[in-house]
C-alpha cells in the first residue's frame, strides 16, 4: 500500500499529452455551432415590419420603430424590430414567428461597447444586416420549424363534373369546426388592413369569430362594409394576398370566414341595433344600385338622410345582381343583404334611367347631393371584320341577361375573347347553359391573366379549353349572317424595356381557324355617361385617358355637389372598392352637407 | 458574572449571500458555539424572480423560455415538465421521436449537471483539481448542446408539442464520442476523488441523515438513493420513453455526504448508457406537432401534475388552466424547496460551521428552484 501510495503521483504524467481545457496561445477562437443563437440580424427590405417578433417576446425586449429608408407600400409597413439587449434572452422565438425570415439571429456573440446607452453603439438598436451580418451561421426559421399555423383549412367545393351543369353554388361552405381553426391562425398584424378597399377590421372580426362571437364579428363588419356576406363570397380579397401567413405558407381564409360568420346572424338590424337617426331633412340622390351606391345609402340613411336609389333595371345590386353569374354568388345571400339596407328606409325607385326617364338637371335642383355609381355596363368590341354577324354578342350582355332570367341563345361551340373574370363568368355561364365546347381566346399567356387564380383553375377544372397567345382577326358568317368560324393568329411575347409586362406580338404569316357558332367579347367595359347632359360632362373631370371620374378625398367630383364611386371613378373594379368609394363618399357628403371642413 | 467579562460562548456567523462556498444566491445565518453548529436557518429571497407569478401575464408558448431559468444548473426538466403538462392539458401529441429526444436531452443535462456537482463539492472541500477537470469536461457537453439547440445553458429547446429543432447532421456521432470521452475519464475521476483521503475523512460520517426521516421530510432523488432507498420517478411512474429503456438506479446505504457525491458518480455511467440506447433507437420522424397559434392558443381549462427526475430530485410542476390563452397559476415543486430550507437546516445542527459549505454541495441545492 505504502509503494503504491508512492508511485501514484506518477501516474499523473499521463495526462501531459492531453489537450488542455484551458486556452493557451496561439488562441484558438472559439468557433459557434451552426445554430447558435446570437445577435439579430435583420432584412430590412425583407422585413414588413409585422410586428409579430414584438408580440412574442417574453422579455419585452422588441419595440417596432419607424424607420425611414425602408420599402413601403402594399402588405408592409415601415416599422422595424428594435431590440433591447439589456432583455433580450436569446430564445430564438421571435425568428420563429416571423413570416418573412428576415429575422435571424447571427453566430456573432461577442460585442463590446463603451457607452451602452449611447444611441448610435449603445445596446438598444435596430438589428439590420450590417452591424452583425448572418452568415449562413446561427438561428433561422423555415416553414417546418416556424411557430406559424401555415397550413390552411380549404374550402370544400363541389366536383366540377357534378356543378358545371347548374346555378347552384360551387363553395359548400365551411363547417363552423374548420372555421374557428382558420380563425385562430391570425397574429393580429393587420397587415390585410391595408390590402382592403375599405380598411375592414379584420384582426378584430377573426378574433370574435374565433371566439365564437358572430354577432361581435357583425357589428365589426358593418363600421365600413353594409354587405359582409356578398364580399364573404365574391370578394377579390386583397386581404389575403397581404396576409403574412401567405409568405411561407398559405394566406388565412379572411374572405370566407367573414361569409361564413355573416352567415351566421340572419336579422342583422336587431344584432346591429343602430339608434333611430336624427332627421336632416336633406336629399339625396344615388345614380345606380350597385354596391356603391347601396354603401353610401346605408350609411346615409345612419346619418338621418333621406336617400333616393335611381336604378335603370327593376332589380337592385348593379353588377353582383346582373354581372355576377349565381354559381358564385346565390340570390338568397344578395336578396339578404339588400332588403336590409332598403329596410333603413331607402327609396328605390326602379326601372328609372337617369338621363331617360328623369334628367340629371332635375335631380341636380331638387336633391342636395348625387351620387354616382353606375358602373361600367358598356362592353368594349376588338373592332375586327365580321363582328356583326348573329352569335357575337357582349360578356355583359350575356351575363345580364342570364342573371335575369332570359339566357341569350348560345350555340354549341363557344369561344369567349379575354382572359379577366368576366371572361371566366362568361365561358362557366356558357357551359351550364349547355354549350357542349367552350374556348378561351387571350392574346398572353395564362399567367398574364387578370382573372384571380381560383377562377382560373375552377374554370379549368370545369373543362373551359384555355387557348393563351392567340388573337382573333376576323369573323366569318355562313350565308345566314351566323358565325361560322374564327380566324386567328398566333402571338409570341416581347420583353418590355423598364420592367413592363411583355407585349403580345401578332406573328402574321400563320392564320388558323376556329369553327365555333357563338362569339363572346369579354376583353373589357367602359362606362356610359351619356345620361349627363353635355353641359354637365364638359364641367366633369375625367382622368387622362377619359375611362375614370376625377374625384377628390371626400369622394366628390369637380362638380359642385356631385360624388361618385366604382368602377367608374376606380380602375380596381371590384365590388370592395365600390364598397369603400360609397363609404368614402358617404362621409364626403355628410361633410358636405353639413357644412364642415 | 457582572457583564464586563462576560465570556461570548455563542457566535453568530452569515454565510452568504456572497460567498465561494455557497451554490449560487443564497444565505444560511448560524449559530455556533465555538466551532459546532447549534442553530442554522436558511434564507433564501436573494434570487427571486416572481416566475411563477411572471408565467401567468404570459402566453402558454412565451413562458417556454422563461421556465429554463428556474434552475440554472438543470434547465432541462423545467422545459419537458412545462411542455409535458402543458401537452397532457391540451391533449398535443407528441411525436415519437420528440420523446427519445427529450429523454436524450434530459439526461445529458443530468450528467453535465453531475459533473458540475461533483466539482462543486470537491471544491469546497480543497481538491482544486477536480473543479477544473470536471468543468472543462462539461463544456465539451456543453458543446454538444450548443450545437443541438442554439445555446450552451439555457437551452429553450423543448416546447409544447415536441422540440423545437431536429438534431443537426453528425451529431450522433459527435455526441458519441463525447460520451466516450466522459465515461473514459470516469477512472480519472473516481481515483481524484473518491479515493482521496481528504475527501474521504470530510465526507464519511457526516452529514447522515436517518432514511426514515428523509422520506418523512421529502426528501426526494439521489439524496433519498443514498440512503438507501431505491426511488426514482423514471421508474416508479415512467414518462416519455423510460419504460422502454434499460437502466440501473444505483443505491448507497451510507446516509452521508460520500454516499450521496457516490449515487451522482454512478448515475453519470447509467445517463451515458442511457443516451447510447436513445441514439440507437431513436425513431425517424417529425419532431414537432405544432400547437395553436402562439399568440392565440387557448388550453382547455383543467389542471394536471407533472413530475420527471431531475438530477436533484423530483421536480414536479402544477399547471391550471382556465381555458385562456395564459396559464391561470404554474406551481413549481422543485426538490431544493426541501432541501435547501428544511434538511439543510436540520443536518447541520451539530456539525463544524467547515462543514456547512460541502453539506450544502452534497444536497446539490439550486437557490434559484426556491426562489421561482
Amino acid at each position: 500500500m505504502a509503494i503504491k501510495n508512492f508511485f501514484e503521483p506518477f501516474t499523473a504524467l499521463k495526462h501531459l499529452g492531453m489537450k488542455p481545457h484551458t486556452i493557451r496561445l496561439p488562441y484558438e477562437k472559439k468557433v459557434p455551432a451552426d445554430r447558435v443563437r446570437g445577435f439579430h440580424s435583420n432584412d430590412l427590405e425583407k422585413c414588413i415590419g409585422c410586428g409579430n417578433c414584438a408580440q412574442i417576446c417574453t422579455c419585452q425586449a422588441i419595440k417596432m420603430v419607424e424607420v425611414e429608408d425602408v420599402p413601403d407600400g402594399f402588405g408592409r409597413t415601415k416599422f422595424r424590430p428594435q431590440v433591447d439587449y439589456g432583455r433580450c434572452s436569446f430564445c430564438g422565438q421571435c425568428v420563429d414567428v416571423c413570416p418573412t425570415g428576415s429575422l435571424k439571429l447571427t453566430d456573432k456573440i461577442v460585442w463590446v461597447t463603451e457607452d451602452p446607452f449611447d444611441p448610435e453603439t449603445g445596446w438598444v438598436f435596430i438589428p439590420d444586416n450590417k452591424k452583425f451580418p448572418y452568415e449562413g451561421k446561427g438561428w433561422t426559421t423555415s416553414p417546418e420549424t416556424s411557430l406559424l399555423q401555415l397550413e390552411r383549412q380549404e374550402m370544400p367545393e363541389r366536383d366540377p363534373e357534378e356543378r358545371k351543369h347548374d346555378f347552384g353554388p360551387v363553395i359548400k361552405g365551411f363547417t363552423e369546426e374548420a372555421a374557428l381553426i382558420e380563425a385562430s391562425r391570425c397574429m393580429g398584424c393587420a397587415i390585410c388592413m391595408q390590402g382592403c378597399p375599405t380598411g375592414m377590421y379584420i384582426p378584430h372580426y377573426l378574433n370574435a369569430i374565433e371566439h365564437a362571437d358572430y354577432e361581435r364579428a357583425v357589428d365589426i363588419f358593418f363600421i365600413n362594409n353594409p354587405l359582409p356576406e356578398i364580399c364573404g363570397t365574391i370578394c377579390t380579397h386583397r386581404c389575403e394576398d397581404a396576409c403574412v401567413l401567405g409568405i411561407m405558407g398559405k394566406p388565412i381564409q379572411i374572405r370566407y370566414e367573414k361569409g361564413f360568420a355573416a352567415s351566421q346572424v340572419d336579422d342583422y338590424r336587431k344584432v346591429l341595433g343602430y339608434p333611430e337617426p336624427e332627421k336632416k331633412n336633406k336629399k339625396v340622390a344615388i345614380i345606380g344600385g350597385g354596391p356603391g351606391g347601396l354603401t353610401a345609402a346605408f350609411y346615409l340613411r345612419l346619418k338621418g338622410y333621406d336617400v333616393t336609389i335611381f336604378e335603370a333595371l327593376d332589380v337592385l345590386g348593379g353588377m353582383m345582381k346582373v354581372g355576377i353569374p349565381r354559381y358564385r354568388l346565390p340570390q338568397s345571400v344578395l336578396d339578404k343583404e339588400i332588403n336590409h339596407i332598403i329596410d333603413y328606409g331607402v327609396e328605390v325607385k326602379y326601372n328609372t334611367r337617369v338621363g331617360k326617364d328623369v334628367s340629371f338637371d332635375e335631380l341636380k335642383k331638387n336633391y342636395d347631393a348625387i351620387y354616382i355609381g353606375v358602373g361600367y355596363h358598356k362592353g368594349l368590341s376588338m373592332g375586327i371584320p365580321g363582328e356583326d354577324a348573329e352569335g357575337v354578342m357582349q360578356a355583359i350582355y350575356f351575363l345580364r341577361e342570364t342573371n335575369l332570367g332570359r339566357p341569350p341563345k348560345i350555340g354549341k361551340k363557344v369561344l369567349v375573347v379575354g382572359g379577366g373574370d368576366v371572361a371566366m363568368d362568361a365561358t362557366r355561364t356558357a357551359l351550364r347553359l349547355g354549350a357542349e365546347e367552350v374556348l378561351l381566346s387571350y392574346r398572353r399567356r395564362i399567367v398574364d391573366m387578370p382573372a384571380s387564380d381560383e377562377e382560373k383553375h375552377e374554370a379549368m377544372a370545369e373543362g373551359v379549353k384555355f387557348l393563351p397567345q392567340t388573337l382573333p382577326i376576323e369573323i366569318v358568317k355562313d350565308e345566314q349572317g351566323k358565325v361560322k368560324a374564327v380566324r386567328y393568329v398566333k402571338t409570341k411575347m416581347v420583353p418590355q424595356p423598364g420592367g413592363k409586362r411583355p407585349k403580345p406580338v401578332p406573328i402574321e404569316d400563320e392564320v388558323y381557324e376556329w369553327d365555333v357558332d357563338t362569339v363572346i367579347y369579354a376583353i373589357g367595359q367602359a362606362p356610359d355617361l351619356s345620361f349627363l347632359p353635355e353641359s354637365w360632362l364638359e364641367k366633369l373631370e375625367l382622368d387622362s385617358r377619359g375611362k375614370h371620374i376625377v374625384v377628390d378625398e371626400n369622394g366628390m367630383t369637380s362638380i359642385e355637389g356631385v360624388f361618385a364611386g366604382g368602377d367608374i371613378v376606380n380602375p380596381r373594379a371590384d365590388v370592395i372598392s365600390a364598397i369603400a368609394d360609397g363609404r368614402k363618399a358617404a362621409e364626403g357628403i355628410h361633410k358636405y352637407l353639413s357644412g364642415k371642413e | 458574572m457582572n457583564g464586563k467579562n462576560e465570556i461570548i460562548r455563542e457566535f453568530e456567523y452569515f454565510i452568504g449571500p456572497q460567498h465561494p462556498g455557497i451554490t449560487g444566491n443564497f444565505s444560511i445565518k448560524l449559530k455556533a458555539k465555538g466551532d459546532v453548529i447549534l442553530e442554522a436557518e436558511a434564507r433564501p429571497g436573494y434570487l427571486h424572480r416572481g416566475f411563477e407569478k411572471l408565467m401567468e401575464q404570459r402566453h402558454w408558448i412565451k413562458n417556454v423560455p422563461m421556465v429554463c431559468r428556474i434552475c440554472v444548473p438543470d434547465p432541462d426538466p423545467n422545459e419537458v415538465l412545462y411542455a409535458m403538462g402543458v401537452e397532457e392539458l391540451a391533449g398535443l401529441e407528441v411525436p415519437e421521436r420528440a420523446q427519445w429526444i427529450r429523454v436524450m436531452v434530459l439526461e445529458m443535462s443530468r450528467i453535465q449537471a453531475h459533473l458540475s456537482y461533483l466539482g462543486g463539492i470537491s471544491g469546497a472541500l480543497g481538491l482544486y483539481t477536480a473543479p477544473q477537470w470536471m468543468t472543462g469536461d462539461r463544456d465539451y457537453l456543453l458543446d454538444r448542446f450548443e450545437e443541438l439547440t442554439g445555446a450552451r445553458v439555457y437551452h429553450i429547446y423543448t416546447t409544447p408539442g415536441g422540440v423545437r429543432r431536429d438534431l443537426p447532421e453528425g451529431f450522433e456521432d459527435r455526441l458519441r464520442e463525447t460520451l466516450d470521452y466522459i465515461e473514459k475519464r470516469l477512472t480519472d475521476y473516481y481515483r481524484l476523488i473518491f479515493d482521496n483521503p481528504v475527501f474521504q475523512k470530510r465526507t464519511i460520517g457526516v452529514g447522515t441523515m436517518d432514511p426514515d426521516w428523509a422520506i418523512e421530510n421529502g426528501v426526494t432523488g439521489p439524496n433519498l438513493r443514498a440512503c438507501g432507498i431505491k426511488a426514482d420517478v423514471r421508474i416508479d411512474d415512467p414518462y416519455l420513453v423510460y419504460d422502454q429503456i434499460e437502466f440501473e438506479v444505483p443505491t448507497e446505504t451510507g446516509c452521508d455526504m460520500f454516499s450521496r457525491a457516490m449515487i451522482r458518480f454512478q448515475e453519470i455511467q447509467q445517463s451515458i448508457n442511457i443516451v447510447r440506447q436513445v441514439l440507437d433507437r431513436m425513431p425517424k420522424g417529425p419532431f414537432l406537432n405544432k400547437p395553436g397559434n402562439p399568440l392565440m392558443w387557448r388550453v382547455p381549462a383543467g389542471d394536471v401534475y407533472v413530475r420527471v427526475e431531475s438530477s436533484k430530485g423530483e421536480f414536479g410542476y402544477y399547471i391550471v388552466s382556465d381555458g385562456g390563452v395564459k396559464p391561470y397559476r404554474v406551481h413549481v415543486r422543485g426538490p431544493s424547496m426541501t432541501h435547501g430550507i428544511h434538511v439543510i437546516e436540520t443536518l447541520l445542527v451539530g456539525q463544524r460551521v467547515a462543514d456547512v459549505s460541502p453539506i450544502m454541495f452534497s444536497l446539490d441545492i439550486c437557490p434559484p428552484d426556491i426562489d421561482r
